[in-house]
């Protein structure tokens, strides 16, 4: 915590994790009551992942995301009604009810791609990353995939063309430790996952992705090696989904999903990175209680009209349902 | 269980009893994919086996498909047959190369020398509002690949034969099942047994239309048959079981016989298996009494939306009408 962030920055800095966590914790009612179907991947406890790269992000950056993507679209400054109706399939949706939780996709903030198939947006990364080699534009690609992704040959690839041609794109692995039902020790052998970057000479770096400050200025540090040209990174943030893999459902051990040990989700409870960006501010007298309860009513008020946006729009019409097979 | 009442199971059951029953009686059958020691993704096509057989012959893997499918191909050339499973069949999209250019090709290629004894079991799992690439029934595309075996069952019992006659085959088979009839119950034999490859089953004779359904329709097509004959239209109903090879001669029988064909797929119409059998029937002369009728998948990617899924997957009320109207009939 060595870089010091104004008042303003850092509560920026909350806002976005609140609103990330509202959000996802918002869906957990409509989903049980039936009102949201698809399947939805709840980022919560991941959220100083994506907000790291909230400061240093330009609108002509571009990310991919994979199936649990709702946290770097709100980052990449996305469309929150937007957004909760595709979560809903309606029509008012980022992607017209088309795509879902799972494809939340908006070309026009950059958000150039989110898709289930695990790695699969890892190479389509490096296309846009390409693009901006070419162009000699200092922006930056973001890809980010999770531990489960680094099974898949396709990172590796992607790590190796990058290098080989320097390209200004981030690998960004979200490592919480499970990929669905299997823990990270039954994946992959006991070695660092960032050492993957290394074994192609590029920067690579570890970070503590449950602490906003930490994410941050490794953030920084990332994007401003690819805009100068010296890219591309690998980060590995270390963080955890306080939720299960796949909805509401926390996946406890003993309970029908049955994969984590309680213990361990109460240890990564105390790290909570939004709890921890409070508790900074308020022992360093950054902020008062009162701001920050602010902060959450807004953000409250502002999640719920995106519901009641989102309940009130129109299904699409199934006789529209041969559309945008081609443009 | 009394002898005067057979034995039941759930399709999902089924197939896991068939994995029971061969990794029993051949001790070098390999299980591997993701999912195999969970409930998670396979539902309980894989209960008990990794407590009965061990991690070493039950693998669940990282998600890392082309290499997983690799070495399934590669154990079974070596002398240990595998199977090898994608929870979802989209899945199976990372791993064409080794299921198409290595495994369907290797016995070819080898002179005759080299057979690939493996199973590619890939899952059908859609609905659900879960989109374009978490729905997609494939068996189409692998059916266009010489060298490769494709079967679909729809009853427990077929499930239960197939998965068994698949590990049994010397050549490359993709068994392919589907999450919705997972529930299904019907009668199974406790026995070992197997279902023939490239045998259709005729599950009901008729005179007035052939009706050619697979995997899913087959299920649907059952529940449809009482209300066609209550409006005066006696189906004679097909299931394939097998997509490739495909059992003209069962097809072509029956068409003759009626003279009308509807043929209903679960996966898209275009160059799909629905056209495939269409150019058999035309290729064969037979006169028929109306044009040949189609019933598939439009030519679009899987949607979210619920509207939309109701407008885009097959049911009993279309299939209904869709044969009514071949009758000029109405449907109400
Ligand atoms: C190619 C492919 N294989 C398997 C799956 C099923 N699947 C969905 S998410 C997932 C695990 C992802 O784990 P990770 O990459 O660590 O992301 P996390 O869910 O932990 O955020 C798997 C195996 C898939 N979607 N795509
Ligand atoms: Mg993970």
């Amino acid at each position: 915590m060595k870089i010091s962030y104004k008042k303003k920055e850092l509560l920026n800095l909350y806002k976005q994790m609140v609103l990330i966590r509202r959000t996802e914790e918002s869906f957990v009612e409509p989903i049980l009551n039936g009102r949201i179907k698809c399947p939805v991947h709840l980022y919560s406890g991941e959220e100083a992942v994506a907000v790291g790269f909230s400061a240093y992000l330009k609108k002509e950056d571009v990310f991919f995301g994979n199936h649990r993507s709702h946290g770097h679209y709100i980052v990449k400054g996305g469309n929150l009604e937007a957004m909760v109706a595709e979560i809903y399939c309606k029509e008012d949706g980022c992607a017209g009810g088309r795509g879902g939780s799972m494809h939340i996709i908006d070309k026009s903030v950059g958000m150039l791609g989110a898709a289930p198939i695990v790695a699969g947006t890892i190479s389509l990364t490096l296309g846009a990353a390409l693009g901006f080699k070419y162009e000699k534009k200092k922006n930056v690609a973001v890809a980010f995939f999770g531990d489960g992704g680094t099974g898949e040959g396709v990172l590796f690839e992607s790590i190796n063309f990058a290098a080989l041609r320097k390209l200004p794109i981030i690998f960004s692995c979200e490592n919480n430790y499970y990929s669905t039902h299997l823990p990270i020790r039954e994946t992959r052998p006991n070695y660092p996952v960032y050492k993957i970057g290394r074994a192609f000479g590029i920067k690579s770096f570890q970070v503590d992705g449950n602490d906003i400050l930490k994410t941050t200025a490794v953030c920084e540090k990332a994007i401003s090696t690819c805009r100068k040209g010296e890219g591309p990174v690998f980060i590995e943030f270390k963080t955890y989904r306080l939720r299960g893999h796949v909805g509401p459902s926390d996946n406890i051990q003993g309970t029908q999903t049955d994969i984590r040990p309680i213990q361990e989700i109460e240890k990564w409870k105390k790290k909570d990175p939004i709890k921890r960006l409070e508790r900074y501010m308020l022992k360093n007298r950054i902020c008062e209680q009162k701001e920050l309860l602010n902060i959450s009513k807004k953000v409250e008020s502002q999640v719920f009209a995106a519901h009641q946006k989102a309940q009130i729009s129109n299904f699409p019409k199934g006789e529209e349902v041969e559309y945008y097979v081609f443009r | 269980m009394s002898l005067d009442k057979p034995r039941e199971l759930e399709y999902s059951l089924a197939i896991n009893e068939a994995l029971h029953q061969m990794m029993n009686e051949n001790r070098s059958i390999l299980l591997m994919g993701q999912g195999v020691k969970s409930p998670w993704y396979v539902g309980n096509t894989c209960n008990g086996l990794v407590e009965k057989f061990g991690e070493k012959r039950v693998i669940d893997t990282p998600v890392s498909e082309n290499a997983m499918t690799g070495m399934a191909i590669g154990a079974s050339i070596a002398g240990y047959p595998s199977i090898v499973v994608h929870p979802r069949m989209d899945f199976m999209l990372y791993a064409f190369d080794p299921i198409i250019n290595q495994a369907a090709n290797w016995f070819y290629m080898s002179g005759g020398k080299v057979s690939v004894p493996v199973v590619f079991w890939g899952i059908i799992n859609r609905g659900g509002e879960q989109a374009a690439q978490h729905s997609q029934a494939l068996h189409g595309l692998f059916a266009h690949i010489p060298g490769l075996k494709v079967v679909m069952p729809s009853t427990p019992y077929d499930a239960k034969g197939l998965m068994i006659s698949a590990v049994l085959d010397p050549n490359p088979v993709v068994f392919i099942d589907e999450r919705l009839l997972y529930s299904n119950k019907g009668v199974v034999p406790t026995e070992l047994y197997s279902v023939p490859i490239g045998k259709a089953a005729v599950r009901k004779k008729g005179k007035d239309i052939t009706i050619i359904s697979v995997s899913y329709s087959a299920f649907l097509v059952e529940k449809v048959t009482p209300k066609l004959i209550e409006n005066g239209i006696d189906a004679e109903v097909i299931d394939l079981r097998s997509i490739k090879p495909l059992d003209t001669n069962t097809i072509l029988k029956s068409v003759k016989k009626t003279g009308r064909v509807i043929i209903i797929d679960v996966g898209w119409k275009s160059f799909g298996i629905s056209a495939e059998i269409s150019a058999r029937i035309a290729e064969s002369g037979i006169n028929l009494k109306s044009p040949i009728k189609r019933l598939a998948l439009p030519d679009t990617p899987a949607p979210a939306s619920r509207t939309l899924e109701a407008a885009y997957y097959l049911n009993e009320k279309k299939i209904y009408e869709s044969i009514c109207k071949i009758f000029k009939k109405g449907s109400s």
